[in-house]
């Protein structure tokens, strides 16, 4: 079983690497934008999926990025400097958005969240002299490593699926040291976690800032792809639908972001002209999720698993308890 | 002062608006621990509800009663069954997510099987403009701030003087015991659903002529209804009026003497001061938490 998950996991990253170089412009953009969201939910889904901690106002860390990198670079700064300030600033405002889940959690966390997004939309929105207002920035230019341009769709495609294979095995090692058992922890029991003696406060406030810094990161590489970004793109209603891509995934999954991210952005990209329908199609299936696998997606191969595992017990039960019959009767 | 008075005024109408929805949110959230992130786009289903029944021809009044039968049947025992029945028992945050989903269903279900574009509708109460002792008042402010405090006293009263209404507290506080003393849960809370869907109904008819009808109106209105609803307390089913009036009002003022462009953060402001310093609301009680 692990040796065919390996096998998979080899091919898809193969996939990743050869099949766009088969695709016309189009298609390298809605690739890289799969790769992007996958960054950004992967940060989503470490706080909401492993911490436990009900986050809806992620889009405002991906604008955060998204706008940090586009304003640095009209001050003529490099982006290898935009990215990581843009990211440090997630880190700091996610460790302060923290703040208010120490105190509240479940809903009113979520809707802590969500008016944080909605206050920092406004600002986008309003303060002109900063962000453009709601004609937003243009013309964002990509960038270039030493000789490297990565100018081309393709070549910025390469970029993206780097710092996305970065990221990920980041959190991956992250999941697997104690601070990933410790956030794992939180989300199951918080009393008993804090009994056991993890610091719940520390670990609270750490998973919103990793989390909000992967959308800081993952932003600054979306702004620099689309070459023009405006409040839009990071209103309530994009936090609300990254929550429902970790949600459909599978939260707590590791790969849960992939899936949830095409379902969420590759799927109604491609379907762009039945938008309306595609979203009413998206939203009952989200409720029909919710009653049948309230897991996610991910978890089908579990309940499988869990299922014939039931089965067998109850088979080799039966075949005890009629092996014990026997044995009596005769 | 006049002007102060008159954007209180103005700020009451539609703060006592927020508060029939608020007031069903904590009604549900009391009776069967439903959080209804669907709550605005339960107002926009039955103001399109009148729109289709007054292109038809008929007059308002009977749109309005129409539209309560429907959104009772659809918002009220249909949502009840197919949505939160089957998701009760993993607890809170799935049916939350399950109402995220059917808020972005109905909302795209409108604009792609509708119209994408607001519906007119008309003026409930006259537009009439009016002075009282130099301060301007219009009709219309008066009539929706009346209109929606009757209602909510309606309920109030409901709820706390018909045997009916006390069985229905009796649950939200005490399912089990309820159920003891032979009340018949499920019936009352199906009850705490028709109020809320008779509430959002009674909403659509005050917002709509100003907000016109259009699918995407119940976005900011939900999220309104739930600050409110946190606000005022919500355990608490009078919380959801001071609440609401208070939103309201301070939304007004703010827009006219600090920023227009910043209205929407007021609501969001209170609401972390209050979750901040007093967590269970301003008329709420503790609740304790257990391991």
């Amino acid at each position: 079983m692990k040796k065919l998950n390996l096998l998979f996991a080899l091919a898809f990253l193969a996939a990743l690497v050869v099949v766009p170089s088969f695709l016309k412009n189009y298609g390298i953009h809605i690739f890289t934008t799969w790769l992007v969201f996958i960054m950004a939910t992967m940060g989503l889904n470490l706080t909401v999926g492993y911490a436990g901690q009900k986050s809806l106002g992620h889009a405002a860390f991906f604008g955060i990025g998204a706008y940090t990198v586009a304003v640095m670079l009209k001050a003529g700064f490099s982006f290898w400097l935009g990215l990581p300030v843009g990211a440090s600033i997630c880190f700091v405002v996610g460790l302060i958005l923290g703040f208010p889940a120490l105190r509240v959690q479940t809903i009113y966390l979520a809707f802590a969240t969500l008016g944080f997004n909605t206050a920092l939309w406004l600002v986008m929105r309003n303060e002109e002299w900063l962000t453009g207002g709601t004609f937003g920035i243009n013309n964002i230019a990509r960038p270039s490593l030493g000789g490297l341009s990565f100018d081309g769709n393709l070549a910025y495609y390469y970029l993206v699926l780097a710092f996305t294979l970065l990221l990920a095995v980041l959190l991956w090692g992250l999941l697997r040291s104690p601070w990933g058992k410790a956030f794992t922890a939180l989300r199951d029991n918080p009393i008993r976690a804090e009994s056991l003696g993890i610091d719940t406060r520390g670990y609270t406030l750490l998973s919103f800032a990793i989390g909000a810094a992967y959308a800081g990161i993952a932003g600054g590489l979306y702004a620099s792809q689309v070459q023009f970004i405006d409040p839009a793109l990071f209103t309530v209603g994009a936090s609300i639908m990254m929550y429902l891509m970790v949600v459909v995934g599978g939260p707590g999954y590791f790969l849960g972001p992939v899936l949830g991210s095409a379902v969420g952005v590759v799927l109604p990209e491609w379907l762009r002209f039945a938008q309306a329908w595609y979203l009413f199609v998206f939203g009952a299936a989200v409720v029909l999720l919710m009653i049948w696998l309230p897991d996610g997606l991910l978890s089908i191969p579990d309940r499988l698993r869990a299922r014939r595992a039931s089965r067998e017990a109850s088979a080799a039960r039966a075949a005890a308890a009629q092996s014990v019959a026997q044995g009596v009767k005769p | 002062m006049t002007d102060f008075l008159q954007l209180t005024l103005s700020g009451m109408a539609t703060g006592s608006i927020y508060a029939l929805a608020a007031l069903g949110f904590t009604l549900l959230w009391q009776a069967s621990g439903t959080i209804n992130f669907a709550q605005g786009e339960f107002v926009m289903l039955p103001a399109f509800m009148m729109v289709v029944a007054l292109h038809s021809g008929l007059p308002l009044t009977l749109a309005f009663a129409i539209s309560i039968v429907l959104a009772v049947l659809v918002l009220g025992w249909l949502f009840k069954r197919g949505l939160v029945d089957p998701l009760f028992k993993y607890g809170m945050m799935p049916i939350v997510v399950a109402t995220i989903g059917l808020s972005i269903a109905m909302r795209n279900g409108v604009r792609a099987g509708y119209s994408a574009e607001p519906q007119p509708f008309p003026q409930v109460f006259s537009d009439k403009i009016f002075e009282v002792a130099g301060v301007t008042v219009s009709a219309g402010d008066i009539g929706t701030f009346v209109f929606a405090l009757l209602l909510v006293l309606c309920v109030q009263s409901f709820l706390n003087k018909t045997v009916t209404g006390r069985a229905m507290q009796a649950v939200a506080q005490n399912t089990e015991s309820a159920s003891v003393l032979g009340i018949n849960v499920p019936r009352m809370i199906f009850y705490t659903f028709a109020i809320n869907a008779v509430l959002a109904a009674a909403a659509a008819l005050l917002v709509t002529p100003t907000y016109l009808a259009k699918f995407d109106m119940g976005e900011g209105l939900g999220n309104k209804a739930f600050f409110a609803a946190i606000i005022g307390g919500f355990n608490n089913s009078r919380g959801a009026l001071l609440g609401g009036l208070i939103v309201g009002v301070c939304e007004n003022l703010a827009a006219a003497y600090i920023s227009p462009a910043y209205k929407d953060a007021v609501a969001l402001i209170i609401f972390m001061v209050v979750i901040l310093f007093k967590p269970q609301g301003l008329l709420g009680t503790k609740e304790e938490r257990k391991v």
